[in-house]
């Protein structure tokens, strides 16, 4: 039974773009699951969709989200955004500007621990101190009452991370959470997110561009083209022999640590076209009701 | 350290800000043409009864030497005598001054009130019928100048439905007498809230005239801030924590949109106190900038002196207030 089951959904802009075409996809408890793509492939869609914080712009028009069993769509708002907040939880891109410059660190930790599930303040400061330890943060009790801007940004990620895990979420979505740091703090953090989640053996959907990150942390993975799944996997078969004429493209554009200026190539634009192809024939039948 | 050296600099600008408004003053109203001798003679009197009036006053004597006269007498403690009233202008100035301030702040507090709700209401409906709506309202707030929506409101609350008082501070028939010149404050200290009514009634009206422009252009900055705060990474967060949009914008959004609005408030807040001289006049409240227009009209030069000093020591105030709510408010000031 998957934690997070996704059954095709379909997100358009208001003017009826196509910004996810029929996604499904599941989540195990325990599982990571990576999400990788092209920018625009709509593989943070997924996670904004899944959390209720669609773009305005943006609507749901088809398909279910079902969390831990329930369907998200048919609660009432109220219920909906407490129930996300209570079982899933994100780690965002940039911990330069997720954390409220004006708030101190440590009630960004435990606000949802006490608005939304209703701890005593108390309990939830320990529990903050504990889980900054966890994410090896020195003198914990200095840090939360510090303002974001005191701090580096390898440092806001760990809080951000700790702040995540905060009330035992059973899914967290990581949407790119390296992407803005530099390159000696992203391995730490990627080992910092692979230990958290291991230890509390929460689902991540992990959402990157990058396949040697998905090497290193994810067991599935689930390849998207123009917000339509075009491959998935395990990393084990993808990695070995992967299926799809995309994906087999995409992987051998990655750069190779061993021969980086050569390794630099770029998807073939005939493989391109195919996906392109497929995609618009998808559209078609769907179009002409052949598809649900 | 850091903090007495803020305020001691602080305190020296605005010594030397006071001094160019004394002088300032002091030349400007002498220079123009018209003076307060030929105010108080009739009209055909003898040249040697203006040349002992002047004399009198020390009106005869050159413009610097008057000012040095005037300005050693100001710092110790003494602001003449007004040509018209006959009275000390010190006491004169601090019998008036709590009319105005009170009048004043409670402009002030109406607009932030009004100014604030509907900003928040519109970020909260952004995008709605709701936000048109307050967007329209504001346009027309801020399109007629404060006098007007005090001659609008004196028609509609004073003579249409006669809600409100429209002149005048206080009752004569209440009968009740004050210690202070804070009637309101005193009249809230003391329970009096009958008096407290009364005192209302004859402000509600000239505040809100003085309130209504600001409103408008509270609303409209701080709604920009907001609305541009509502995009940043940290509300979506709280957003996927599970908090409502209203607490959302009132708890995220509120304290990192409001830092322009404040200083926005401090400017405006002196353009405020200036208004309150036609609006005292409109409305005949007993205000400073009342007595200010009579001063102008008779050429009592020592009172407007002393009036336009406690004014630009107000704004002053105001400035330093407004520093000091900014630097409280934003913490990435604070440890600078």
């Amino acid at each position: 039974m998957s934690f997070l089951s996704i059954q095709d959904l379909t997100v358009q802009l208001k003017n009826g773009m196509p910004l996810l075409r029929q996604v499904s996809l599941d989540v195990a408890p325990g599982e990571v699951r990576a999400l990788v793509g092209e920018s625009g492939a709509g593989k943070s869609m997924i996670g904004k969709a899944v959390l209720g914080i669609l773009p305005k712009a943006a609507r749901l028009t088809g398909g279910k989200i079902l969390l831990d069993g329930e369907d998200l769509q048919t609660l009432p708002q109220k219920a909906r955004r407490q129930r996300i907040g209570a079982r899933a939880a994100l780690i965002p891109q940039d911990p330069l500007t997720a954390l409220n410059p004006s708030r101190r660190v440590g009630p960004q930790i435990t606000d949802r621990l006490v608005d939304i599930l209703g701890w005593k303040r108390p309990d939830a400061e320990k529990r903050a101190l504990e889980l900054l330890e966890e994410v090896h943060i020195q003198s914990p009790d200095r840090v939360m009452k510090a303002y974001p801007h005191e701090l580096s940004g390898g440092m806001r990620q760990r809080i951000l991370i700790a702040s995540a895990f905060a009330a035992e979420p059973k899914l967290i979505i990581a949407d790119e959470p390296t992407t803005a740091l530099d390159v000696t703090v992203q391995k730490q953090i990627l080992k910092l997110i692979r230990e958290m989640q291991q230890r509390h053996g929460t689902a991540l959907l992990f959402v990157t561009h990058d396949l040697g990150v998905v090497s290193k942390i994810a067991q599935s993975l689930s390849v998207l083209y123009a917000g339509k799944v075009i491959e998935e996997t395990t990393v084990e078969n993808f990695f070995a022999s992967p299926s799809h004429a995309y994906s087999r493209a995409l992987l051998a554009a990655t750069p190779k640590y061993t021969d980086p200026e050569g390794s630099l190539t770029q998807v073939p634009e005939s493989v391109i076209a195919a996906v392109e192809a497929e995609v618009a024939a998808f559209d078609d039948q769907v179009k002409a009701g052949s598809r649900p | 350290m850091q903090i007495v050296r803020a305020l001691l600099t602080r305190l020296i600008t605005t010594f030397i800000t006071l001094f160019g408004a004394a002088i300032i003053v002091f030349v400007v109203i002498r220079v123009v043409p018209g003076n307060p001798i030929a105010m108080m003679l009739p009209p055909g009197a003898s040249e040697a009864d203006i040349d002992r009036l002047k004399a009198l006053y020390g009106l005869d004597k050159g413009i610097f030497e008057q000012f040095v006269i005037w300005i050693s007498n100001v710092v110790q403690g003494d602001f003449g005598t007004s040509i018209t009233l006959r009275q000390p202008v010190y006491d004169l100035v601090i019998g008036r001054l709590p009319a105005t301030l009170e009048l004043s702040v409670m402009a002030l507090l109406i607009a932030v009130f009004i100014g604030g709700a509907a900003a928040l209401t519109a970020t909260l409906y952004r995008g709605s019928k709701v936000e048109g709506g307050i967007d329209v309202a504001g346009g027309i707030a801020l399109s007629l100048p404060d006098f007007l929506w005090g001659l609008a409101l004196i028609l509609l609350f004073g003579v249409l439905w006669p809600l409100f008082h429209i002149s005048g501070r206080i009752s004569p028939s209440l009968g009740f007498e004050f210690t202070s010149h804070f009637y309101l404050f005193e009249a809230l200290a003391r329970f009096r809230f009958d008096v407290v009514l009364d005192l209302m009634g004859h402000m509600l009206m000239p505040a809100l005239a003085l309130a209504i422009p600001l409103a408008a252009i509270i609303l409209q900055l701080l709604k920009q801030s907001l609305k541009e705060c509502m995009h940043d990474d940290y509300i979506t967060l709280a957003r996927t924590k599970g908090y409502a949009e209203s607490s959302i914008i009132l708890r995220d959004a509120l304290p990192n949109a409001i830092l322009p609005t404040l200083t926005l408030i401090g400017v405006q807040f002196t353009f405020l106190i200036g208004g309150t001289v036609i609006i005292e006049r409109l409305f005949s409240y007993e205000g400073l900038g009342n007595m200010a227009i009579d001063a102008v009209i008779n050429r009592d030069l020592p009172l407007i002196q002393g009036i336009v000093l406690v004014f630009a020591l107000l704004f002053t105030m105001v400035n330093l207030v407004v520093d000091m709510a900014y630097a409280a408010l934003n913490p990435r000031l604070r440890h600078a």
